[in-house]
Parts: structure tokens; C-alpha cells; sequence
């Protein structure tokens, strides 16, 4: 795995729900043809109420027009990210569009589940309330071993929770990898 | 050592005579289930990391119930349900329920009831939120994803950390006004969005064991909107009977020890709560009917899984036999069967049905429809800046459609009550 993710930040607010991430309307495409799955990046995030997309300014676009990936790569986030729905359709569109870590006060169960044990972005959880620190467009960099984040645009380095007893199923790249690398299952 | 509910099935289910509180344990799963919007991706991980001619663990114990997107001229959801088929088809799946056949059921969560699939003592696994639901019967039951759902289906097996539990107390004789959906707004309100998270939530007291199982359901139901893992509550006559009416299965019924440990204890009594609802856009925003009476609605939906049960119709059709509505109103019955029971139960010399068309609702076919919004010809999905009162679960921006829509959860008695005067409207002023 990376032990460094850098890049720009996106900054939400609170209880951001899955019908936000990823609106219901689109969970019919295939999350395998690839022709289809790039469509899970274009609507990544699409169901944010414009004003509160890109704090602490708001109305700033995740995805540009036309575009399937972002140009952030870290979300910043209030508590109770992921909220609502089961959907694994949601952090599989995050990572679609170009997201590697997600740094939340906290999150909903599945969503946490899905990030993990999917493997599709680093769900780091951080008792500071960052989204009010750290504005859209900073560029930042976690380093998974210390488990740190620096804001290097305004050279202010943060403390993340250690990951704990998930770290070696995110160590692995999700929960097929860790349970062969156990022997929980055969080896693929 | 003294466990909860929910420790003692995590046990059993772990083969262990004890798990403790935040350890994080293998369980045996009797059920997995999943529907149409995760059903297809699943069995693309399954055979991606089992291989293309894997079988499941046990075709027994899947039982697929398409749901979402079924009465839509959306092809990607016409696709999807020719995916389910052709991998019941193809591993022997007998518990899956086509779209199109006599066999379709409609919401899972009140089909697995319904079917008889809930057992106390049992473990259940589902990809959607809402499989909380279950708890009502005396079982642990959960929402998962795709890729915990892949892995169950290739090994029977799942970790799961086991919860911390809240106890909810509910005291005294439910008022007429009073539903359960009135109490876990409530209880919303009180502990919030997260307040539950990967928390479980176990309900008991004089008013809970009073309750039918379809309005224990509703309580299960929300749990996850206060981010619990389970909602549970133990069984006892009321849903022996249920299930012993629906299935020959043994079962196996567990009780919290009196000196088990919780995270924290709330304790209500029924007859000092009043008619709630839950304002835009977040399902603690809770404020009395009588606080906010008087608002302006455009719509008025009666459905979903938490609020589409026979129970549900039955409280509906109080309020608005003789009456008519003024806004559009949608009655969504959650199954087949809730939709065969509003023409055969009778309130008053009326047969339900016949009660909804006489006010001017409109009757759709059962299916999830317009609680999660879902494709752009959904029955009932809201538009522009539709004000909705709803008996659904979620009100967060865009989820019942539009995103500059307003939602406000209710009861069925207010959403009927409300359909007739086009306003929030505390049902008390009909009952």
C-alpha cells in the first residue's frame, strides 16, 4: 500500500448520507464494464447541495462538467460520514473518481465496512474538526505511518486515529486479500 | 459473565459461550440477503474471487428479493433483474423471487417476515441498511455491502465487532394518536443521527410488548438512522405466534441478563409523548405535529418498508375514510400480500382499498418506488420543491428525488391527516 497520499483537499460538512455520495438514480449501472463504471465518477458527490460542496466557500465542483475524475484526492469531512444506505456503490464512486483517503470525525458503520473491506479509500477518523481548518483546494499530505496529516499549503500538521484492528485488512487491500493472506479461505 | 440479547445470538453464532464488547469475532450467517440494486454486483465479486463456477455456500440460505427498481421503463434496472435470475438460475437458488412471476413479493425486509425467514436466535446479513428490520423477532440482523456480501456467499462466514447496546424503555399504554414510528423519531431526536453507531439498540417495556410485529418492525427498522448496527427486541408470544405461522424452522429465544451491561439506558413513558415529525433534512430534526402544524405540503406518500405494512394502512384508513385528500397521495403497499390485504381487511364496512380511493389516493404497485427517489419514472418520486410528508425512513437532501425537495417523516396518522387538510396536521384533530 501507499504510505504516502497526497494531494487536494475536498471539504464537506456533516452527516454527508450515501443518497448524497452516490443518488439512487444512478446505482443501475455496472460496477465492472468499464464503459459504465466511469459513470460513478462522474456523478460522485452529485447529490451535495451545491452550497455545501467545497468548504468553506461552497459551490465548487467536485467533478467538472463532462469530466469523470476529480481533482481532489482526500476528503475532509464533519462527523457521521456515509450515513444512510448500504450502498457499496458509494465509496466504489469516490474511488472512481480519483479519491484515496477520506479523513471524517466519524463514520457510519457499512459505509467504514465498505471502505475497508472493499478497499477502495482510507477511511482515517481524526478528533479535530478539520473541515473547519482546512479549506477546499489545500494541498495535503497523510503519511499512513505516523498517521499524521499535514496541510502544506498552510504548514499545519494534524494527529489521525490509528486505524487499529482494521489497519491489516487495509494493509492487505480489503477483506479477499486479508482472508487469503490468513488462510480464511483458499488462495485465489 | 452477564451478556445482552445481542451478545448471547453473536455468541451462539461466533460458537462461543461468551463474546465481549468490542471484540471482533467470525460468524456463522443462517440468512444472507440481497435485492436487485446490490444483488448484481455481489455475484460479480463472488465469482471474480471464488471463480466463475463457484458455488454458493448454501443455496438454502440466500434469499434474493428484487425490490428497488422494478415498475420502470429504465433498462440498466430491467438489466439488473435478468442478472439476479440468471444466477438464482444458475446456482439453485430457491428462496428468489422474480419480478414478473406470481412469485414476486416486493419490499425484502417485510417479505422476510412475512415468508417466515425470521427466526429468533438467528443471524441475518443483508445488503441494505434496512435489514435492522428483522431484530424485531428476537434475531440479529444487519445491513452489509457488496464486497461482505460476496464473502459471505463463498464462505458463510462474516467478522463482525460485537456492539455496545442502548436500552430503550417504553413505559404504559399506547395512546391511540401514538405509533411506533412516533417513538424511534423520538428516540432520533434524543440521541441524533449517530447516537447509535455501531451501537445496538434493544427496545423493551410494557408499550413495545403491546405493539403488533409490524409496528415493532418499524421501530428495528430506523435503527440505522441513529447508526445502529441492530435494532432488537426479544421475542415473546406475540412473535412466537407470527413466526410458528410462518415457519416449521426451530428457533432459539435469548434474553438479556438483568445485571447485563449497557452503554447508556433512556427510559420513556408513552403517555407523555405526543405526534412527531421529523423536519428536512436529517431524521433527528424532530419537532412535535403541533409545533409545525400548519405547514404547507404537496404530497402525502404512505409506504416503504418502515411505513408500507398492513398495520400502516390500517391506521391510515382511520383518519381518512370519508374524508378526501387534497394534495397528489400515494399508498405504496410494501408486498403483494400488504396490497391482497387492503381489499380484504375492513375498517368500518369498508374494505381498506376501497377507503383510499374514495379520498382520492392513488394506489401503486409494490415495489421500494419513491422512498429513495430511484429512476426518473418512479411512482411518486418528488419534484422541484415538492414539500413531502412521508412514512418513509430518510429525509436527508434528494432522497426521496428532487434535491431542493423538503421531506418531513411521520406517522401514517399524520401523513393521512395531512393529505386531508394539505398541511402538517396532528392527527388528534381526526381521531
Amino acid at each position: 500500500m501507499e504510505t504516502i497520499i497526497q494531494g487536494k483537499a475536498y471539504v464537506l460538512g456533516k452527516n454527508i448520507d450515501t443518497d448524497q455520495i452516490i443518488p439512487a438514480e444512478h446505482l443501475v449501472y455496472s460496477l465492472s464494464d468499464p464503459e459504465e463504471v466511469v459513470l460513478y465518477g462522474k456523478y460522485a458527490l452529485s447529490g451535495v447541495p451545491p452550497e455545501q460542496g467545497g468548504l468553506p466557500e461552497g459551490n465548487i465542483l467536485f467533478i467538472d462538467e463532462g469530466s469523470c475524475h476529480s481533482n481532489y484526492t482526500i476528503i475532509i469531512a464533519g462527523p457521521n460520514f456515509g450515513c444512510g444506505s448500504s450502498r457499496e456503490h458509494a465509496p466504489f464512486a469516490l474511488k472512481v473518481a480519483g479519491v484515496k483517503a477520506i479523513v471524517a470525525e466519524s463514520y457510519a458503520r457499512i459505509f467504514y465496512r465498505n471502505c475497508v473491506d472493499g478497499g477502495f479509500a482510507i477511511p482515517y477518523e481524526t478528533a479535530e474538526q478539520l473541515n473547519q481548518v482546512i479549506k477546499t483546494g489545500d494541498e495535503l499530505k497523510i503519511d499512513v505511518e505516523s498517521n499524521t496529516i499535514e496541510n502544506l499549503t498552510s504548514k499545519i500538521t494534524y494527529k489521525l486515529n490509528p486505524l487499529g484492528d482494521v489497519f491489516k485488512i487495509v494493509e492487505a487491500g480489503g477483506i479477499f486479500a486479508y482472508a487469503r493472506q490468513e488462510n480464511l479461505m483458499p488462495q485465489a | 459473565m452477564a451478556q445482552t440479547i445481542t451478545q448471547k445470538i453473536l455468541s451462539k453464532a461466533a460458537n462461543r459461550k461468551f463474546v465481549d464488547v468490542g471484540e471482533s469475532v467470525w460468524l456463522n450467517v443462517d440468512i444472507l440477503l440481497t435485492h436487485d440494486v446490490c444483488g448484481p454486483p455481489t455475484f460479480d465479486i463472488f465469482k471474480q474471487e471464488f471463480g466463475a463456477d463457484a458455488k454458493v455456500w448454501d443455496p438454502k440460505k440466500v434469499v434474493v428479493l428484487p425490490d428497488h427498481y422494478i415498475f420502470t421503463a429504465n433498462e440498466h434496472a430491467h438489466r439488473n433483474i435478468d442478472l439476479l435470475r440468471q444466477f438464482a438460475k444458475e446456482q439453485g437458488l430457491e428462496h428468489y423471487y422474480d419480478v414478473g412471476s406470481d412469485r414476486y413479493k416486493g419490499v425484502c425486509h417485510v417479505a422476510l417476515a412475512e415468508e417466515g425467514f425470521n427466526l429468533p436466535g438467528t443471524v441475518l446479513f443483508g445488503t441494505d441498511s434496512h435489514t435492522c428490520t428483522s431484530g424485531a423477532f428476537g434475531m440479529f440482523g444487519t445491513g452489509i455491502g457488496n464486497t461482505d456480501a460476496a464473502f459471505i456467499l463463498g464462505t458463510g462466514k462474516l467478522w463482525e465487532k460485537v456492539p455496545e447496546s442502548i436500552l430503550f424503555t417504553f413505559d404504559g399504554k399506547m395512546p391511540a394518536y401514538l405509533t411506533a414510528k412516533d417513538l424511534i423519531l423520538q428516540i432520533l431526536g434524543d440521541i441524533t443521527t449517530d447516537g447509535a453507531t455501531y451501537r445496538a439498540m434493544e427496545f423493551d417495556g410494557e408499550a413495545i410488548f403491546s405493539l403488533p410485529m409490524e409496528e415493532r418492525m418499524t421501530l428495528t427498522n430506523m435503527a440505522i438512522e441513529a447508526g445502529g448496527m441492530n435494532g432488537i427486541i426479544a421475542a415473546d408470544t406475540i412473535a412466537e405466534s407470527y413466526v410458528k405461522a410462518r415457519s416449521q424452522k426451530p428457533y432459539e429465544i435469548f434474553h438479556s441478563d438483568p445485571d447485563a451491561r449497557y452503554h447508556s439506558k433512556y427510559r420513556y413513558n408513552v403517555s407523555e409523548l405526543e405526534p412527531v415529525v421529523a423536519q428536512p433534512h436529517s431524521p433527528d430534526n424532530r419537532a412535535t405535529v403541533r409545533s409545525v402544524q400548519g405547514t404547507k405540503i404537496t404530497k402525502s406518500y404512505i409506504g416503504s418498508c418502515t411505513g408500507g405494512k398492513l398495520t400502516d394502512f390500517v391506521m391510515a384508513a382511520k383518519i381518512l375514510k370519508g374524508q378526501k385528500v387534497s394534495v397528489t397521495t400515494n399508498i405504496v403497499p410494501a408486498t403483494v400480500k400488504v396490497a391482497r390485504d387492503l381489499e380484504t381487511e375492513f375498517y368500518d364496512g369498508q374494505s381498506l382499498k376501497q377507503i383510499f380511493e374514495d379520498a382520492g389516493c392513488s394506489i401503486a404497485l409494490p415495489s421500494c418506488a419513491a422512498c429513495l427517489g430511484g429512476p426518473s419514472d418512479t411512482v411518486g418520486r418528488s419534484v422541484d420543491n415538492d414539500v413531502v410528508v412521508s412514512t418513509t425512513n430518510r429525509n436527508f437532501p434528494g432522497r426521496m428525488g428532487s434535491k431542493h425537495a423538503g421531506v418531513y417523516l411521520a406517522s401514517p396518522l399524520t401523513a393521512a391527516a395531512s393529505a386531508i387538510t394539505g398541511k402538517l396536521t396532528d392527527p388528534r384533530d381526526f381521531l
